[in-house]
């Protein structure tokens, strides 16, 4: 199995595996991500007002705040898919949208499969963007469906998934991109709440054997604090950062024990308390 | 390191068994025969009720003694039909995906020539084929390019409508996944496409053969529109008739062709069971 190996964790024992595939080549420097005073406008409509954020190498960084907050346009703006009216936005040495584009991969709320494609050839999709030929890019695919417990699913069509099945078909082809930064818009918005909450915990397993810098936005305030390790507050249009909270909840225990500790009902209604404001 | 388990179940397709599928296809094919068997009853009683002289209108019964009657005549003469409007709607479908892909590609083409495309379906392309004959004789190619313009606008439509509904979303995210211009096009936008090609394609298909019969009314020597002017001219309504089931029949062979391809070429496509 040593094409599974190559698919551990960075800090595993293989130095020459470790980070050949799936974990991009980049200068291990503290900041993964650094916003300066970002603003955004679309024609009258004001979206995002001085955003400044630094963000760690494979830190996980939640964006919460009501509905038309310009969360999405934050994740656009960083993705490089626009670039704003005023400010900079740095991924490493990467400035242009165009450098930023290379950088980062951007999970979208609706898991956008492609419906003439099989699971595997979904998530292998960036692969043969890249120029790999259709076989090779499955047979590198194939370990992480086996590691993420999707094994038996590689011939399915999107049609033939669940929800939740399609979404960790999503989040793989997102996580084949081999970016180190991984931007979630919403990715679990349109589950119900049982496979949402298998999800997030399945999200966390699978961010814990592949690290990668998070920017997860969304308008669940629990999700944030769940499986974040900062999150921010914007405010509602013209977006701005209100609150920041650190939560560094201890994650060794049953969701349940975590959703009901008093840590965690504190830090819930400081954020609650934030986005009524 | 802790593999991740599934605790979902996924919604299995079970394979339909043999017997359910038969009396899927006959419940679908059923009524529509049962109307065909019907009418074609109603048809010939009428006309005997009425006793209609044949060389105004043929019973049923007649229009089938006169095609075995005349079975090597009307099969020749099919065959040239049928030559000119595979090859005209060949040409169509070519021509018609390769402009539709170089007005997709070309942002001032599509601007310029689009709308000229749209305000040409206003002449009717029957009365283009006197034209044609005058041009290009009596042989093959006047009734081929009759056809090519008959079936050339619905495939153009097709293609660029299918090209440019596509989600823009899926593109934002073919772009964040460093797919290129081409990777795109080929991965996203043309499989996407394809459903409204083929949409654009069948109509095409329907078109073909009348746009045949059209050009051989125009100026011809042989071919089943040939052979139903010559049949008028000596009033065999039967054999009129009889040049009509072979027409229709001929469309919908190729009707069903073009859907047979789509939906071994899209099976993702098929809506519904």
């Amino acid at each position: 199995m040593a094409a599974e190996a190559s698919f551990g964790p960075p800090h595993a024992t293989q130095p020459e595996a470790a980070g050949a595939r799936l974990t991009p080549s980049m200068a291990a420097s503290a900041a993964a991500i650094e916003l300066r005073q970002v603003h955004q406008r679309f024609g009258e409509v004001v979206a995002l007002v001085d955003v400044s954020l630094t963000i760690d190498r494979h830190e996980r960084v939640g964006i919460v705040g009501p509905s038309g907050c310009g969360k999405s346009t934050l994740l656009s703006a960083i993705a490089g898919l626009i670039q704003p009216n005023k400010g900079s936005i740095a991924i490493g040495d990467a400035i242009t949208p165009e450098e930023r584009l290379r950088r980062c991969a951007l999970m979208p709320q609706r898991d956008l499969l492609l419906p003439w494609r099989t699971a595997i050839d979904n998530a292998a999709i960036a692969l043969e963007n890249r120029g790999v030929r259709r076989g090779e890019a499955r047979e590198r695919a194939r370990p992480l469906f086996e590691r993420f417990g999707l094994a038996k699913f590689e011939q399915r069509t999107p049609a033939e998934l669940s929800g939740g099945m399609r979404q960790r078909v999503a989040f793989l082809r997102t996580l084949m991109a081999q970016k180190d930064i991984l931007l979630l818009d919403e990715p679990f918005a349109a589950l119900d709440s049982i496979t949402r909450s298998g999800m997030q915990e399945w999200l966390l397993t699978a961010l814990q054997q592949e690290p990668r810098t998070v920017v997860l936005v969304t308008h669940d305030v629990d999700e944030a604090l769940l499986l974040t390790q900062r999150v921010m507050v914007i405010s509602a249009r013209p977006g701005r950062i209100v609150r920041t909270l650190v939560t560094d909840l201890a994650r060794d225990r049953p969701r349940r024990e975590i959703v009901t500790s008093s840590e965690f009902t504190a830090l819930k209604e400081s954020a609650l308390e934030a986005l009524e404001s | 390191m802790s593999k991740v388990v599934i605790e979902e179940t996924s919604n299995e397709t079970t394979p339909q068994s043999q017997p359910a599928n038969v009396r899927r296809i006959l419940g679908r094919l059923g009524p529509p025969a049962l109307v065909v068997v019907l009418t074609l009853v109603v048809w010939e009683l009428v006309i005997r009720a009425l006793d209609v002289p044949t060389y105004i209108w043929a019973p049923p019964s007649l229009i089938a003694q006169t095609i075995r009657e005349n079975y090597g005549e009307l099969f020749g003469h099919a065959g040239v039909t049928l030559l000119e409007t595979l090859v005209g709607f060949s040409f169509a479908v070519a021509a018609g995906l390769a402009f539709g892909l170089f007005l997709h590609f070309s942002t001032w083409a599509k601007r310029s020539l689009y709308p000229l495309l749209i305000a040409s379906q206003s002449i009717p392309t029957v009365v283009l084929a006197p034209v044609f004959v005058l041009v290009l004789g009596f042989g093959l190619w006047p009734k081929v390019a009759v056809v090519t313009l008959f079936c050339f606008f619905p495939v153009v439509v097709g293609t660029i409508d299918g090209l440019s509904s596509v989600d823009p979303e899926y593109i934002r995210m073919m772009l964040t996944l460093d797919a290129t211009r081409m990777g795109i096009f080929r991965r996203v936008e043309f499989p996407s496409a394809l459903p409204q090609i083929f949409t654009g394609t069948r109509v095409a298909a329907t078109y073909a053969a009348i746009g045949a019969v059209f050009g051989e009314w125009a100026g011809s020597e042989s071919g089943l529109g040939w052979q139903m002017l010559q049949a008028k001219g000596r009033l065999d309504t039967p054999l009129v008739f009889a040049d009509i089931v072979f027409i229709t029949v001929m469309a919908l062979a190729l009707f069903g062709a073009v859907s047979l391809v789509e939906r071994l070429t899209i099976p993702w496509a098929r809506k519904g069971g």
